[in-house]
């Protein structure tokens, strides 16, 4: 009834009205499909139609994206339009400009919604984290997530080696007495077992869980899942440890001769041999997020290497001693060195500056860093896990646990709370809260993924696969142009044309009669002019200052306001 | 006729008789004569005719100008076409998706009541039913204006704009006028107007009126509540000062008291009695009468509160109501001076009783600050007294007191409270040693196995015995060279010891202290690690170095044999010097080589010319800024932002724009979608700089 009524008082709306705009828009373009998203206020006239008596809708338009998610995924800072004149240019640039807005508002509003959080662990009152057990931590969680905490005794071919897949499913054990094994570890399920019967140095799985590298003795092996020797690669002897490039597939070793080998796994050929020219390199990781290898010295320094240039691309002095492991997070800003003058150090490699120093009292072995940025080292027989090692400087770990045997090996379980410790006894998976990223990429890397969802997975990575010659220390190198070439091809156009077509043009005061120019008319003229561009780059610049005062001034404000409720004894402060 | 008849009667016809009827028609011999003459006078000839070249050169440009007339018609089109981000063909495409109903099908009735119901509404509320492309408002609405109309109306619109900007560009001009006069004038003409407006106003529209009476209300209670033209300004306070000697400011402040009184004059006259009653009231009284008075608790901050404007006010209103009366007074000049001089009277005495409160007060306010300087002294002697034990919530409490006292205090006094400073100096002290509590960490300290620490400090010990060893030693070498990095300056972060809550069994073995000097020292084998990697880094730096090229040439205007060596001048000349190299990139890092050579294997999967219309590299990278592919964006995105130039139907016959497509609508034959864009002010400004900019050039 009141519709109909007021319908009667309304200038007739009709049923059809929306129906014929979306057909002609259909009939345009396919591409209007995110109308309302661009177009907030085509929303707004919509609601506000309601009209007399019917209120307007409070909340007009697409919701509003969050700054904080936005600035997540800016890429590259916007600049200036270009003139009007080269309207060709200003249009395509504006529109790439529109193209990366929208495709930064879209990452932005479909990111994860209600992601899950990364737990922690939480002492009583005068009691510290690091004192509480495994057990005690098993007994209060669920059966689910205390299974996490096992022990493996395999006293006889240890000490171990270890390593978990990409998903973060599967665990790959070897001994140094030639035993090898490889299980889903949440299942327990036992994928293979054999002895090589030679030394293993190291194990790594290789893109999936269905191939893995054993260093031996002498050479380089790969194994499928269920223990057939698929390759012995002769090409790379005396390796001592390896480091799989997930995207690049490239398997990257550092051997007791000093060599650095970089094998492509999906063609089986060696990329290339680099003689680092510093003795046995028992020392090595890898940056996920630049795929650089790190390898430490035993004169305290860490080299940066990549598969194209055979000389390092930076060399750290990080120890006084030797180095003794190396660790790098995942977004590539931090490196974690330890080394025989039992310090432990944090350092920013994109700046190669000291963040941390930490005097461990026994030094730290193995060093591992979770996707969370927790750091695990090892100190003899006991296995230490410290939160937030380059904030604020830690006095004491978050964890701690005592092995069995001496730790030989130390690893992050990706996207669970799990830290993996291969000892001298066997192996144990320690249940460590807030160390695996609770979020995963279901394309990327998907743990739950099934043996239809990993082949095809395994296609798309083959073909999305990054080719070694990319690997430099900046990954966004790429979208930039070669400007050496381009000067280069700019300076022999210039020689060409007899002119530079990008100089900016030199103002020629024009010729005025009547004495109009003489040297001194003609001077002052191009003083004017000079006098007038500086004062429009002053002006800019001291619009630019402006507007950042403004903004701080803005910020301290705010900061001021919200400190300012804090204390009740303001109310006496006058 | 005439002839005829003439002719019939058989008489001869003389020339005579025809001149006459030439005389009967004298235009006509008039007209012929003129053309004869005109023909005797116009000598010229006829034009030959043009040479086949020229006359096909005049037709081909006029046949240019004609197609190119015809061409430029499609300028616009082709243009949009280049610009269009995507092309749709064929072009005139029948709207895919859902028809209405109502084309779909024809000839349908409603046959059952509910349908008939709703038709009979529709009719009802003058709805289409047949065809509803348009209600008949719709159509009336859509018939209202044609054309020409709305060229009329459009071109009213403009003229309306353009006066309008006339008025505002002359509103403009007189504003800028600086003479006071001008304004003056202006304003009384102003005022009048308005003043006859209004009346004509009470006559015709009293309604009206009367809101022109609120207004004026509300601008009296606006002008009552702020302090404007209440002398309270700054320049009313200079003012102020100056009236006491200077007429002209004298003057001046009454002006501006008096445009106050103008303005909160109320409408509607009340009995003057009163209102003089009050004012009187008020000017007797000096204002801090009305002050709260200091209350003597003093521990209270509330109520010590006081406004700092206050005694600015004070002087002004002291100073305001002697000058007042003056100015009323002005036709008879005889009886002012006496009143000049009574006032003068009044206003000594005024004065000195003001300035006698005035000291007063500030003796008052003195003592205050002396009292609560007293008592805040009182309170750490008893706080000195009673606490032996550390209270922290009682000395926070002290602090806090003393940091309100002191807030209290403006800084200006403090040299007259010279012995209460002092004694609130040694309080300072005294609070110190009361705050200082164990802390956390010390506890943590004390609590922490003894075993470690002990360790932990022998260690550090002996590493600073280590370093310094090297240090001397490494010292002693670098004397030499000049430029050099200190090897104490590298690896100088300190280190933080961490506890372990469990100590390491594997280390248990090797407790012993001598043992484990022996291990730091193998630990340390290579001391001069630091040294060996500055000596490598130097060796870099030296490769990186450009060297100086040597062209000299023995002989050559000298001697050269055995044992001769090129003169120095020589030397000096032929030495080629290579410009220095940008700085190194680890400049300014001790402990870091960073390779300076250029990595160049990616060079050949990066640009390196640049499409059409980019210009600078920096234009380029900022387009391709943001990936493109699935991994890194929505479906929806990838799909927008990799949309293909040209959209074309499989099987649809693509034909070239029609002609009456162009006259009918340029928009509808271009179809490209449109991505909406943030409205770009800010380069239009730029745009309009530069033009200004260009302007000015072509002047010069």
């Amino acid at each position: 009834m009141i519709d109909i009524c007021l319908f009667c008082n309304q200038p007739p709306t009709r049923y059809w009205e929306r129906t014929e705009e979306d057909g002609k828009n259909d009939g345009k373009k396919q591409k209007e499909g995110d109308n309302n998203e661009q177009t907030p206020q085509q929303n707004n006239t919509r609601t506000k139609k309601g009209g007399n008596g019917r209120s307007i809708y409070p909340f007009p338009g697409s919701a509003p994206v969050p700054e904080e998610k936005l600035k997540k995924f800016r890429r590259g800072v916007k600049g200036e339009l270009p003139p009007r004149p080269q309207y060709k240019l200003r249009d395509v640039v504006i529109r790439s400009e529109a193209a990366s807005d929208l495709a930064q508002k879209q990452n932005a509003r479909y990111d994860l919604m209600l992601p899950e959080d990364a737990g922690f662990l939480e002492g009583d009152e005068d009691e510290d984290t690091c004192t509480i057990s495994q057990d005690d931590i098993v007994d209060a969680v669920d059966i689910t997530a205390g299974a996490k905490y096992f022990n493996l005794t395999l006293s006889q071919f240890g000490p171990y080696r270890l390593d978990y897949s990409k998903t973060g499913r599967h665990l790959l054990l070897g001994g140094r007495r030639g035993h090898v094994t490889c299980l889903d570890w949440q299942s327990k399920q036992l994928m293979c077992e054999m002895n090589v019967m030679e030394t293993v140095n190291d194990v790594k799985w290789l893109h999936s869980e269905a191939l893995f590298a054993v260093a031996q003795k002498k050479w380089l092996y790969i194994y499928d899942n269920k223990g057939i020797e698929l390759h012995c690669i002769r090409k790379f002897n005396d390796v001592l440890r390896m480091q799989f490039l997930p995207y690049h597939f490239l398997l990257a070793t550092a051997s007791a001769t000093g060599f650095l080998q970089y094998l492509d796994v999906s063609v089986g050929k060696e990329v290339v041999a680099i003689c680092t020219k510093a003795g046995r390199l028992d020392v090595m990781a890898h940056n996920p997020h630049n795929a650089i290898i790190h390898l430490g010295h035993s004169n305290g320094t860490v080299t940066l290497w990549t598969p194209n240039q055979r000389e390092p691309l930076v060399k750290m002095l990080c120890h006084q001693g030797g180095v003794r492991s190396v660790a790098v997070d995942k977004t590539g800003t931090y490196m974690v060195t330890s080394g025989m003058d039992k310090k432990l150090k944090v350092y920013d490699i994109r700046a190669y500056r000291p963040l941390q120093s930490y005097f461990l009292p026994a030094g730290a072995s193995c060093l591992s860093l979770s996707q969370r940025g927790l750091l695990s080292a090892a100190t003899g027989d006991i296995v230490q896990v410290y939160r937030d090692v380059w904030g604020i400087p830690v006095t004491k770990p978050y964890m701690a646990h005592r092995a069995k045997g001496s730790v030989w090996g130390v690893h992050f379980c990706p996207f669970e709370d799990v830290l993996g410790v291969g000892h001298g006894e066997g192996f144990t998976s320690m249940v460590v809260p807030g160390a695996g990223e609770p979020n995963f990429d279901g394309l990327d890397a998907n743990p739950y993924r099934s043996a239809k969802q990993r082949q095809e997975w395994e296609v798309k990575a083959l073909l999305e696969k990054i080719q070694p010659e990319l690997i430099g220390l900046d990954p966004s190198q790429l979208s930039q142009v070669d400007h050496s070439t381009w000067e280069q091809r700019h300076e022999d156009r210039v020689q060409v044309l007899g002119f530079d077509p990008l100089a900016k043009e030199k103002f020629t005061p024009r010729l005025k009669t009547k004495g109009r120019s003489s040297s001194g008319k003609v001077e002052k003229r191009k003083k004017q002019v000079a006098h007038e561009d500086q004062r429009d780059v002053i002006r800019q610049t001291v619009e630019d200052r402006m507007k950042i005062d403004k903004e701080r001034k803005e910020k301290e404000k705010k900061k001021a306001a919200a400190a300012g409720q804090k204390s009740a004894l303001d109310r006496f402060r006058k | 006729m005439c002839l005829n008849n003439k002719l019939s009667e058989g008489d001869k016809i003389n020339l005579s008789d025809l001149i006459g009827t030439l005389d009967k028609t004298p235009s006509a011999l008039i007209k012929t004569k003129k053309q004869l003459k005109n023909l005797q006078h116009n000598q010229s000839t006829l034009e030959t005719p043009l040479t086949r070249k020229e006359t096909e050169k005049i037709q081909r440009e006029v046949a240019f100008e004609k197609t190119s007339k015809e061409v430029s018609r499609w300028q616009s089109v082709v243009l949009q076409n280049q610009k269009a981000e995507q092309l749709v063909f064929p072009l005139n495409q029948e709207p895919s998706g859902p028809k209405r109903i109502e084309h779909v099908v024809a000839g349908w009735k409603a046959q059952t009541p509910l349908e008939q119901e709703i038709f009979s509404l529709l009719r009802m509320n003058k709805q289409p039913l047949h065809d509803p492309v348009l209600t008949p408002t719709e159509e009336a609405s859509l018939r209202a204006m044609s054309l020409e109309e709305a060229k009329i109306r459009r071109a009213e619109l403009q003229k309306t704009r353009v006066l309008q900007s006339y008025y505002e560009a002359k509103a403009k001009r007189g504003k800028k006028i600086k003479s006071k006069k001008y304004h003056r004038v202006q304003k009384k003409v102003m005022r009048k107007e308005y003043l006859k407006q209004f009346d004509e106003m009470v006559k015709t529209d009293p309604a009206a009126a009367l809101e022109e009476l609120k207004k004026m209300e509300l601008s009296r209670m606006k002008e009552r509540m702020s302090l404007k033209h209440q002398n309270s300004g700054k320049w009313a306070k200079s003012k102020a000062i100056m009236a006491k000697y200077d007429d002209g400011a004298r003057k001046a402040m009454q002006k501006q008291l008096e445009v106050n009184k103008d303005l909160t004059q109320k409408l509607v006259i009340p009995a003057d009695e009163d209102e003089e009653d009050e004012e009187e009231s008020a000017e007797t009284l000096p204002d801090f009468v009305n002050d709260v008075e200091p209350i003597l608790d003093q521990v209270n901050p509330w109520m010590r509160g006081k406004l700092s404007t206050e005694p600015m006010m004070e002087e002004s209103n002291r100073l305001d109501p002697p000058v007042w009366p003056r100015e009323v007074g002005k036709p008879g000049e005889g009886q002012d001076e006496q009143e000049e001089d009574e006032e003068q009277m009044e206003e000594t005495e005024e004065e000195s009783l003001l300035r006698g409160f005035e000291e007063r007060r500030k003796l008052r306010q003195t003592e205050d600050k002396a009292e609560i300087l007293e008592i805040s002294d009182y309170d750490e002697e008893a706080v000195e007294i009673s606490d032996d034990d550390e209270e922290a919530g009682l000395s926070n409490f002290t602090s806090l007191f003393h940091g309100l006292v002191n807030h209290m205090e403006p800084p200006a006094d403090q040299p007259k409270a010279g012995p209460g400073l002092r004694q609130g100096e040694s309080p300072a002290l005294l609070e110190e040693g009361l705050v200082r509590v164990r802390t956390l960490e010390d506890v943590e300290l004390l609590s922490q196995d003894i075993s470690t620490s002990d360790t932990a400090l022998l260690t550090t010990q002996i590493l600073g015995t280590e370093e310094t060893d090297t240090q001397s030693a490494t010292q002693q070498a670098d004397k030499k060279r000049k430029k050099m990095i200190d090897p104490n300056e590298v690896l100088t972060k300190e280190a933080k010891v961490i506890e372990m809550p469990l100590a390491p069994t594997a280390v248990e073995d090797v407790e012993d202290k001598e043992e484990q000097r022996v291990i730091i020292k193998e630990a340390f084998a290579g001391d001069d690690v630091v040294s060996d990697f500055l000596k490598d880094k130097r060796k870099q730096e030296e490769a990186g170095r450009p060297k100086v090229i040597d062209l000299t040439l023995p002989g050559w205007g000298e001697w050269g044999g055995l044992g001769l060596q090129p003169s120095r001048s020589k030397r000096k000349r032929f030495r080629v010097k290579v410009a220095p190299p940008p700085p190194r990139q680890d400049q300014k890092l001790p402990n870091i080589i960073i390779a300076e050579k250029r990595d160049s294997s990616i060079a050949a999967h990066q640009v390196c010319q640049l499409p059409f219309p980019f210009e600078k590299p920096i234009q380029f990278e900022r387009t391709i800024r943001s990936p493109v592919g699935r991994t890194w964006n929505t479906q929806n995105a990838v799909q927008k932002i990799t949309a293909p130039k040209v959209v074309t139907q499989l099987g649809a016959i693509i034909e070239p724009i029609a002609r009456e497509d162009l006259i009918k609508d340029n928009r509808q034959a271009v179809t490209g979608p449109s991505i909406n864009l943030e409205s770009d002010q800010g380069p239009q400004k730029k745009r309009r700089s530069q033009q200004k900019k260009q302007h000015k050039r072509k002047k010069n």
